[in-house]
């Protein structure tokens, strides 16, 4: 099948302002992205960069924007994005520098990875055969541990966007993969860790990486479950467990969210003052702030029944 | 200069799992790979390891299997310790956080494999390498160890009979760097990309055996070139024998289940050459499908499909365009392993440590896991079995290169000089006029290499291939490049890399031809039989200036007579 590989191209050498340069490619049938590239690669422009090794989907080496979106080169074939002689856009990947061409800098995503204490830490002393537990157990972590460390929920989460120091999906579903091993021995320890700020609760839950981690790893799924442990555990002092409290509170009393009472709520009176009074003047001029008072809903005492009936 | 007391490079499973023992006994260990190491090839394993858990089992059956796997050409010796040390390795594993699948008491669970006795094969879904890999680098993590990641070995230093460590290049500033170390542990993985269509990664392009035969080391049984029965025609991808150890199997376009006819016995689960044979004859024979013959999945039902062969069905569905649950999946043998590898003893040396010189090698230089040859897998290796070697043998290298390490003084290195030479090396790179181009050779290499010395093989076809590689070596000293920068110049890369696999094709070549005999692997047409009283021996092979040497060395056996092999 023939496409036009359109294809973001930067060289700090040579091509220090980022330019666009377009191949024709003609691929077979189950042709991909990356078939596409190394096409390129061999026979048209030797100096286009990427990373690949598997071909396979399984290395995570090649994961770049491909029309917008972060996605596994090896594993995007060309006939199920475009059809003949159409156009693909190729890029690196976002929320990193660019290395050159298709190859982003991941340095930040291992920090990241490795912050969150990425091993098995067992306490006491070993068994001396395997550690008993249940198929099932192990079963639910290998949905974690798909994970290929691609990078492409971190190229694409909309947090990272705004605040670079927000751990993300990847490290993140990483971790969950420690809290719910029932071999790890620092469950709570790990648990007050991920709740400190850039943890768990920076997560504003849209869904970016669920849609574009090409492993089903769905990482805000995991980071939603190590909250849930976290709250279980008690942790519930911080400001995304308390906005998660106050979340529930808010909607059970009246049927609606409040956005004045769970800011309230969330920060306490005097903090909710002065940290976010700029938010609100600045929303008051976009035409963005909400009702300082909500009407009544005549329907709420439905949404309360909700809640009573999960026993909440 | 960085210098460490023990150098490994690579950052596979065999390269991690010696980096981790060298680092739990203390040792100043650093690790230096040219992929990020959770991007190595061992990421592509789906199937399993093998350890002999279960009560009916024992280790001694796993190691007759493994012997009479390799067709007695593996060293019996080597083959006990892989067996008997695979017991406490998995448990070790576990115990690091591998999530092995379980049984419902909660035990290792264990699955069937081809030329096994018993079920016999440890896995995590058919994700085990990948997840074998992820844990190693969390436990590097957990003991700080230092690692070159992106970091691009060309050339190994040899200093007063030697290794006394490697020059590499950052790949991403493209800086040259002379790295020193009192022990040097090679574990590059295999060499994939001399094949076309291959199984392997694009970056297994057999750097580390050609680093290691120029640099003075023996390259042993390099004729011992493995096809899978399953991998996909349109990419040659793999699809793992835990298909069929789950159950599915082998039909020609008549709906036949050949297998029964070539090995009555153990039928789909035969030994891998077994069943590849047998599949190019029903393929010759005018049974197959367009080059192909047929996996039938279809009747293992979504269960089993889904929960212990997902990534199976994924891959079929992508690069297949077919839904294992309702259609049979067009498949072909196609290239896969490499038995052979740089000589080793059982501690992943090099050289003779014996005093003896019953071979060639590099003092200080270390090998492990695919690139290197103990030897447990002979003349065909059993699936499942590789994974354990990297991680019993790459724990012994690591060890034995730690006490090498604190057993001898560092060698003077002339830093300058060597960075010096590999920056004249590249330089003559970038001044060649443009024309041929690394990719040009590559695929040539590749499709000379599996028409001529694969499945089934004769003196003709061995020739061609041959001569086909030492012409594209004559050519490669004009390769040019387009890119001449520093950052991720992967253009200059793959002509290093050309460089490395066309030596190494040669001696696949070389020790192909000379052995005048059929065994595991090598199946000559012109010599269908096994010839015992000849060859039963390794090829030994090392690099002198006007080619390639052969000598030959008797194997190991220490329980074990050769037998006649059927399934
Ligand atoms: C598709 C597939 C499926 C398989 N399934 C199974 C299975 O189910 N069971 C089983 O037992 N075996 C299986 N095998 C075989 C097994 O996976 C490999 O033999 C094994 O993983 C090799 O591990 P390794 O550590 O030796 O090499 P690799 O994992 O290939 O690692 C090589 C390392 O060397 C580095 N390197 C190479 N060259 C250089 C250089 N010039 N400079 C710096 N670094 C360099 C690379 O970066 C890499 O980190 C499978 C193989 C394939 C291809
Ligand atoms: S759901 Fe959370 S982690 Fe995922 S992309 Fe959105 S903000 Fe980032
Ligand atoms: S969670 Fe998914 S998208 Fe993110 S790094 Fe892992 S595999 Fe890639
Ligand atoms: S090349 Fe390995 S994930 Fe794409």
């Amino acid at each position: 099948m023939r496409a036009t590989l359109r294809v973001r191209r930067y060289d700090p050498e040579t091509q220090p302002t980022p330019t666009y340069k377009e191949y024709p490619v003609d691929l077979p049938q189950y042709g991909t992205v990356l078939d596409g590239l190394l096409d390129v690669r061999d026979r048209q422009d030797g100096t286009l960069s990427l990373r690949c090794s598997c071909r396979s989907a399984i290395c995570g080496s090649c994961s770049m924007r491909i029309n917008g979106e972060a996605r596994l080169a090896c594993k995007t074939l060309v006939n199920k994005i475009a059809s003949p002689g159409e156009t693909i856009t190729v890029e690196p990947m976002g929320n990193m520098p660019v290395i050159k061409d298709l190859v982003a800098d991941m340095t930040l995503f291992w920090d990241k990875v490795r912050a969150v204490e990425p091993y098995l830490q067992p306490v006491g002393p070993a068994p001396e055969r395997e550690y008993l537990v249940s198929n099932e157990a192990m079963e639910r972590l290998t949905v974690a541990m798909n994970c290929i460390m691609c990078g492409a929920c971190v190229s694409d989460c909309t947090v990272l966007e705004v605040d670079k120091t927000f751990l993300g999906p990847a490290a993140l579903a990483k971790a969950y993969r420690f809290v719910d091993d029932p071999r790890d021995g620092r469950k709570m320890e790990r648990l007050e860790k991920y709740t400190q700020t850039s943890g768990i609760w920076d997560c504003t839950r849209c869904n970016m990486c669920v849609q574009v981690c090409p492993k089903g790893v769905a990482p805000m799924e995991r980071i939603m479950q190590v909250r849930s442990m976290a709250m279980e555990a008690g942790f519930n002092k911080t400001r995304g467990a308390r906005h998660a409290s106050a979340f529930a509170e808010i909607v059970k009393e009246s049927g609606r969210l409040d956005e004045m009472g769970l800011a309230l709520k969330t920060y306490g009176f005097f903090k909710a003052g002065f940290t976010l009074t700029g938010i609100g003047l600045r929303a008051f001029f976009r035409n963005k702030l909400p009702p300082l008072f909500h009407r009544p809903i005549a329907t709420a005492e439905n949404v309360r029944r909700l809640f009573r009936r999960l026993g909440v | 200069m960085p210098q460490h007391d023990v150098l490994v490079i690579g950052g596979g499973l065999a390269g991690m799992r010696a980096a981790y023992k060298a680092k739990s006994l203390g040792a100043d260990v650093a690790l230096l790979s040219k992929v990020y190491p959770t991007r190595s090839h061992s990421a592509a394993a789906q199937g399993g390891i093998q350890a002999a858990m279960t009560s009916e089992d024992s280790w001694e059956t796993h190691a007759f299997d493994t012997v009479k796997g390799s067709d007695y050409l593996g060293d019996q010796d080597a083959i006990e310790i892989l067996c008997r040390e695979a017991l406490d390795d998995i448990i070790e594993l576990e115990h690091l956080g591998v999530i092995f699948n379980r049984t419902p008491e909660g035990r290792i669970d264990a699955r069937a494999f081809g030329g096994t006795s018993y079920k016999r094969t440890c896995f995590v879904a058919d994700q085990t390498g990948q997840v074998l890999l992820h844990v190693m680098w969390e436990q590097l993590v957990g003991l700080n160890v230092k690692s070159y990641e992106e970091w691009f070995v060309t050339h190994l230093i040899v200093e007063d009979g030697r290794c006394a460590g490697c020059v590499a290049l950052e790949i991403p500033t493209g800086r040259l760097e002379v790295f020193r170390a009192r022990a040097v542990v090679l574990c590059t993985g295999g060499l994939g990309q001399v094949y076309q269509p291959s199984t392997n990664g694009l970056a297994v392009t057999a750097d580390g055996l050609a680093l290691a035969y120029r640099a003075g080391a023996t390259l042993m049984d390099m004729e011992m070139v493995q096809h899978h029965p399953t991998t996909l025609k349109s990419n040659g991808v793999l699809i793992t024998e835990g298909a069929r150890g789950e159950g599915a199997f082998l039909i020609n376009s008549k709906g036949e289940r050949f297998m029964e006819k070539y090995a009555p016995k153990m039928k789909d689960l035969a030994s891998r050459d077994v069943v590849s044979r047998s599949e190019t004859i029903e393929i010759r024979e005018g049974r197959g499908m367009d080059g192909c013959v047929l996996l039938d999945l279809r009747h293992l039902g979504p269960e089993v499909v889904f929960k212990k062969l997902s990534q199976i069905h994924e891959l079929a569905r992508d690069y297949a365009n077919v839904d294992v649950l309702k259609e049979p999946l067009p498949i072909r043998p196609g290239y896969h392993y490499l038995m052979g590898g740089v000589k080793t003893d059982v501690d992943g040396r090099t050289w003779d440590a014996s005093g003896g010189r019953r071979w060639q090698g590099v003092e200080g230089l270390f090998a492990a896991g695919e690139c290197a040859n103990v030897s447990v897998h002979g003349g065909n290796r059993l699936g499942g079995n590789s994974l354990m070697d990297t991680v019993v043998y790459g724990r012994r290298s690591g060890a034995a290169a730690v006490g090498y390490a604190r057993s001898v003084d560092w060698v003077a290195v002339n830093e300058d000089a060597y960075k010096e030479q590999e920056r004249r090396k590249i330089k003559a790179i970038f001044d060649k006029p443009p024309g041929l181009r690394a990719a040009d050779l590559r695929q040539e290499m590749g499709t000379a290499m599996d028409d001529g010395i694969a499945v089934f093989r004769d003196e003709e076809s061995m020739g061609n291939a041959l001569r086909t590689v030492r012409s594209l070596k004559e050519k490669s000293s004009s390769v040019s490049v387009h890119n001449k920068g520093h950052v991720f110049n992967t253009d200059l890369l793959s002509v290093l890399e050309m460089g490395y696999m066309l030596d190494v094709a040669e001696v696949v070549g070389v020790s192909a031809l000379n052995r005048k005999e059929s065994r595991g692997a090598h199946a000559r047409t012109d010599y269908p039989e096994r010839n015992d009283a000849e060859w039963l021996k390794h090829t030994l092979v090392s690099w002198t200036p006007e080619g390639p040497r052969l000598d030959y060395l008797p194997v190991t056996l220490t329980r074990w007579e050769p037998q006649r092999r059927t399934y």
